[in-house]
């Protein structure tokens, strides 16, 4: 053994820091770890405000509160489910006009598109995004319902004939003020968020996916079905949920547009009401338990996004675990 | 082993899988039927080929056989234009916007680039498999059963799989997990999987864009194996960085290079075709001799 004498290692060799890098490394990890966190507080803090301020509602009606079909404010009964309806159904509406429209633009400005025209349509279509929805309320109930009356009458007359379809396309309310007006206004809102998250998902595709399909001898459309799909799934139902988020959280276009009564109907063509709307339109004159039943509502609507981002969530993991294999 | 056709060196066009089967449409089905062929008959042939990318001229004047039930390899530093004409010769340049081919690609006679000439035939004839393993994020199965769906290609699926995989030499690897993803495989395993998934709608020629420079050296053995074995049914082009390789399994070779022309362009052309035993060892021109000797590349 040699003697000591040196103090430490050469310094022109020493693997001990000084500090600077695992420290900066460290923070950074602290850093990002707290602004993750902060989401899931603001999350938590709106969940545990919102409830408490509803649950003088909540109290009172119990589980009568999603499953009764009476709102009567004045009898102090606060029964939502017509509103929870009318919000589906509106966002399904949305999302059965609005998803293929959307998936055919994106393809096509992936896909088909000549290069120069891809730039100016993308920013149409963003500028669409950029209307305020409050124009599209107003432009939805003075322009477009009652230019819509003779089309739904049309289709009532064609369909309303036919066992259970009909009941779908029944008689419609005059002022066009319904659920379809509604859920085509919503389509039109949502078009925008969809087609241009699907058109970054299909720009992820493999350049060599789709060679291979095309080397196969497939036509464009096979090589869309064969090669783009497949590696786009989970990203398009990303873009899905979250055109369903804006539909379903969408307040005063709906408002406007959807008539404003409390019914569940099958018919499209009738008017009705859903949980944002009902909420902007009469918060303003409410107090005390009726106050506390619109916050309800809120509550509501913020739960049942959360359900269906985690069962689409879900259904991402799987189908990607299909697809990858358990390598990945 | 199952593949279709035993016989080596004297395989016919008239018994060849390729022709045999019903193709959708246009009278390609019919070409060469009556004709039967020796192994080494041209199937493919370029005459004075350049293929532009807008106005820049990427690859200038190439002419050169294809024949069959032989393995051209296609040689030469980056940037030769090996791979481009590779892809001028199944049209998967069409899918380059401004690309653009002068000259003329016949295939069993027919102009691979007249007017009527419909390219999805084209590469359902004449397949492709390229550089990185790219199976689809789908079962092993659905895979090779991929190019069969849409091809409309009748009859027991499962035995049409089994016989492409088979054929790939990957059917004793995989046959007890078909439903899982071909992403799960390793990366040799992938690349013959590619393999099988083109041989499924047995085109008649198979070309290679350096199908295993992404293979580790015993991946890259089983598939030069392989491509001996698919000599028996199918002609085969491929290119290829390593010059070993060239040498090791094909019958022909042709060295590519790059050249500055006077307005200080650079341009791939092709210096020399010839049988591979040939251009290794008695190349004619200098620079072919440079490039394998090590000199130049």
């Amino acid at each position: 053994m040699t003697t000591q004498t040196q103090t430490g290692p050469d310094p022109k060799t020493a693997l001990s820091s000084r500090g600077g890098g695992p420290r900066a490394d460290r923070s950074f990890q602290v850093l990002t770890l707290a602004a993750g966190l902060l989401v899931l507080a603001v999350l938590a803090l709106i969940l545990i405000t919102t409830t408490r301020e509803a649950w003088p509602a909540f109290d009172e009606m119990g589980l009568r509160f999603i499953t009764e079909n009476r709102w009567d404010p004045p009898s102090e009964i606060y029964g939502g489910l017509a509103f929870i309806y009318g919000t589906a159904i509106v966002s399904l509406i949305a999302l059965i006009f609005a998803v293929p429209v959307s998936l055919g633009i994106a393809l096509f400005l992936t896909e088909l598109a000549p290069r120069r025209l891809r730039a100016p349509a993308v920013t149409v279509i963003d500028l669409l995004a950029a209307v305020p929805s409050v124009v599209f309320g107003l432009w939805g109930v003075l322009v477009v319902a009652p230019k819509l009356v003779p089309i739904y009458n049309g289709i009532h007359d064609l369909l309303g004939g036919i066992p259970v379809i009909g009941r779908v396309f029944g008689e419609p309310v005059g002022s066009g003020r319904n659920f379809m007006t509604a859920g085509l206004i919503l389509a039109i809102m949502i078009t925008p968020i969809i087609t241009s998250i699907a058109r970054e998902v299909f720009d992820t595709v493999p350049r060599g996916d789709k060679d291979a399909a095309l080397a196969l001898g497939a036509t464009r459309w096979e090589m869309i079905t064969g090669a783009v799909f497949p590696h786009s799934f989970g990203g398009l139902v990303g873009a899905v949920i979250l055109g369903l988020g804006r539909a379903m959280g969408e307040t005063i276009a709906i408002a406007l547009i959807i008539g404003s009564s409390t019914q569940i109907t099958a018919n499209v063509f009738a008017s009705g009401n859903a949980m944002p709307a009902v909420i902007v339109s009469q918060i303003g004159e409410s107090t005390g338990t009726f106050t506390a039943a619109l916050i309800g509502l809120g509550v509501v609507l913020f739960v049942m996004t959360v359900i269906i981002n985690t069962v689409a969530q879900a259904i991402v993991r799987r189908a990607e675990i299909r697809m990858r294999g358990a390598a990945s | 082993m199952t593949t279709p056709n035993p016989k080596v060196e004297t395989v016919t066009a008239s018994d060849r899988p390729s022709v045999s089967i019903n193709a959708p449409s246009t009278g390609w089905g019919a070409v060469g039927v009556d004709t039967p062929q020796a192994a080494g008959a041209p199937v493919m042939d370029l005459r004075d080929v350049s293929v532009f990318y807008g106005n820049y001229e990427a690859v200038r004047g190439t002419s050169m056989p294809i024949r069959q039930n032989q393995i051209t390899a296609m040689i030469g530093p980056s940037g030769c234009g090996k791979s481009t004409i590779l892809r001028s010769l199944n049209r998967m340049n069409d899918l380059v916007p401004g690309a653009r081919v002068a000259g003329k690609v016949t295939y069993h006679g027919q102009d691979l680039y007249a007017k009527d000439v419909d390219p999805i035939q084209v590469r359902r004839r004449i397949g492709m498999v390229f550089q990185k393993p790219n199976p689809f994020p789908k079962s092993i199965f659905d895979n090779v059963a991929y190019g069969l769906r849409i091809n409309g290609i009748k009859g027991n699926l499962h035995d049409q799989v089994e016989e492409a995989l088979t054929g790939a030499a990957l059917w004793d690897e995989v046959k007890d997990k078909l439903k899982q993803s071909g992403l799960s495989l390793s990366g040799g395993q992938q690349q013959r999987l590619c393999i099988a998934r083109t041989i499924a709608v047995r085109p008649d020629v198979i070309l290679m864009d350096e199908p295993c420079s992404a293979l580790d050296p015993i991946a890259t053995g089983k598939i030069e194996d392989l491509m001996h074995e698919l000599t028996k049914s199918y002609t085969i082009v491929i290119v290829t960085h390593n010059m070993q390789q060239a040498a090791r399994v094909s019958h022909y070779t042709a060295f590519f290079t790059a050249e500055v022309d006077e307005k200080q362009v650079r341009h791939g052309r092709l210096v020399e075709f010839s049988e591979t035993g040939k251009l290794f060892t008695n190349p004619s021109d200098k620079r072919t001799e440079d490039y394998i000797t090590g000199r130049f590349g």
